[in-house]
Formats: structure tokens, C-alpha cells, sequence
């Protein structure tokens, strides 16, 4: 199958159904494998002990709330560009998920702050352009309801991602360009890892699980927002029939 | 597994972290569903799309 009918929003959805199954078996077998190698088989930490757990559902969720913005970005270039459905249909669907995983990345590092800096805030560049990132997923998720038309709410919406698109190199260099309370990258950065393997295998075992997660996610809301468009399509198709 | 005295932040973010994602999982379902039957519904009162192969999302 070429790539060009994968465009094609009926050809989309019935390759989604093919594949979600299967995604579905390797998200669950991933998380089962990271949470365990997580809670039984990773060390605590000499300084921080078992509150180093935390780690590895914050990261994760960092790092994919970091992507469903650089993807929605993608996205909003496809609609401007070539002003194609499924990149809007793309870029809708990513906004709510990317928005729960920065969610969950903002209260797992407050509670994980508190015991570890004595703080479950500070106005910090980190926490900050992390929480503007979550304010910004909401402004989009607020500009699709508000624009009834989906194409319009489209090219409005691509704008203001590829702005908001500049956060995403504050965020992963803040820790760099600032002084932070929080600690700067360990993971990826030039010159290697500074987690140690028995930490930094289950971590990307985990970041791999909360992948498949988004993926799957994004797949099936792709799948009911290409619903939705045909369900507004067959009420309008409706509403001009009863028309005199 | 000793999840030593700051247990309470450990299981609060796992326990976040899952009610989040199962209420993400809850919404596409229950969004998947409804689409469905709305469609069921536009499709048995007669309202079927002008092609069948040509798909508009507009």
C-alpha cells in the first residue's frame, strides 16, 4: 500500500482496525513488562531511595507530551501546506492525548519534587515552560470547539501550533540555558546516559510502553474524528435535502 | 517492594498516572461508540452519503 492511500480517510480507517488489535497486545505486553521491571527489578536510588519510581512514569509522559506537540506540528504543516482532512484530523485527535500526558508529567513531578526538593512547585524554566506547554494544548483544544467548521478550526489551529511549537526547544534546553531546580537532561544528551543501566533499561522499556499507548490512542481518536466528519457531513447532506 | 517513608508520593503518582490514562481509554471508547450509532441511526432514516467510494471529512 503506497503512502498517498493511506490519505485516503476510509483506507485510513480500515487499515486503523487492522493494526489497533495489534497495538493494543503490545502496549499492554510493554506496560506489563516496564511496571514490572520498574517496581520489582530497579534499584532505588542511594540519594532519593524508592521515590526514583516516580521516574518512570514522569519521564515518559514528558517526553510524549513533548512529541504530541512536535507531531501536531507536522500536522498543522500538512493542513497549511496541503490543506489535506487527515492532517487536521491528525492534529485535532493529538491535542486532548498530548494534554493528558503533560497531565500526568506535571502532578507526577510535583509529588515528586516534594520529597525530593521539600517543594511541589517552583516558577522554575522547566516546570514553567512545561506548564505553558499544558495551558497551550488546552488553548487549541478550546479553538477546535470554538470554530464550527472543522477546516477553518484547522488552519487556525496550525498556526497557533507552529507558533507554539517554539516551547518545545525552551522546554528541553531550559535546564541548560537557566538556572533550574530541576536537574538537567540525564538521558538524552550529548555524550551518553548518566542513569545507570539497571535504571535507564527499565525507563526506556517504559517510554517505549507509553509510545504504543499514544500511538493507540491516537489511532482509534483518529478513527471517531473521521466518524464524526461523516456523521456532520450526513446531518448537513440531511439538513439541505429538507430545505425547500 | 519497600516503598520507604515517602510511599504516599509514589502511589499517588501511579495511581494519577492510571486514572488519567483509563479516563483518556474510557473517552475514545465511549466516543467510538456513540459515532457508530449516530451513524446506525443517519444510515436506517435513509441519509446515506452521494458515494460510497469517495470519502469527504470536510
Amino acid at each position: 500500500m503506497r503512502l498517498t492511500e493511506l490519505a485516503n480517510p476510509s483506507r485510513f480507517n480500515a487499515l486503523a482496525e487492522r493494526v489497533l488489535p495489534w497495538l493494543v497486545v503490545a502496549t499492554v505486553f510493554a506496560f506489563a513488562l516496564g511496571l514490572y521491571q520498574a517496581l520489582f527489578v530497579a534499584p532505588d536510588d542511594y540519594q532519593q531511595g524508592a521515590t526514583v519510581k516516580i521516574m518512570f512514569i514522569h519521564v515518559p509522559s514528558a517526553w510524549l507530551g513533548m512529541l504530541g506537540w512536535a507531531l501536531m506540528s507536522v500536522a498543522a504543516l500538512g493542513t497549511l501546506v496541503w490543506r489535506h482532512p487527515l492532517a487536521d484530523v491528525a492534529m485535532k485527535t493529538a491535542a486532548p492525548i498530548g494534554a493528558a500526558f503533560t497531565l500526568i508529567c506535571l502532578v507526577t513531578g510535583a509529588l515528586w519534587g516534594r520529597p525530593t526538593w521539600g517543594t511541589y512547585w517552583v516558577w522554575d524554566a522547566r516546570l514553567t515552560s512545561v506548564l505553558i506547554l499544558f495551558l497551550m494544548y488546552l488553548g487549541v483544544i478550546a479553538l477546535w470547539r470554538t470554530v464550527e467548521d472543522p477546516s477553518r478550526a484547522a488552519r487556525a489551529a496550525a498556526v497557533l501550533t507552529l507558533v507554539g511549537a517554539i516551547n518545545l526547544p525552551i522546554i528541553k534546553f531550559s535546564v541548560d540555558w537557566w538556572n533550574t531546580l530541576h536537574q538537567p537532561a540525564s538521558v538524552l544528551r550529548l555524550g551518553g546516559s548518566t542513569i545507570y543501566p539497571t535504571m535507564l533499561i527499565p525507563l526506556l522499556i517504559m517510554a517505549i510502553a507509553f509510545t504504543l499507548l499514544f500511538v493507540t490512542l491516537h489511532l482509534s481518536a483518529m478513527r471517531n474524528e473521521i466518524l464524526r466528519r461523516r456523521v456532520r457531513t450526513l446531518r448537513l447532506m440531511r439538513a439541505a435535502a429538507a430545505t425547500p | 517492594m519497600d516503598l520507604g517513608p515517602h510511599a504516599g508520593f509514589i502511589i499517588a503518582s501511579y495511581a494519577i498516572a492510571l486514572v488519567i490514562v483509563a479516563g483518556l481509554i474510557a473517552w475514545i471508547v465511549f466516543d467510538h461508540r456513540a459515532q457508530l450509532r449516530i451513524l446506525e441511526e443517519l444510515e436506517r432514516a435513509g441519509v446515506t452519503r452521494r458515494s460510497a467510494a469517495r470519502e469527504d471529512v470536510r
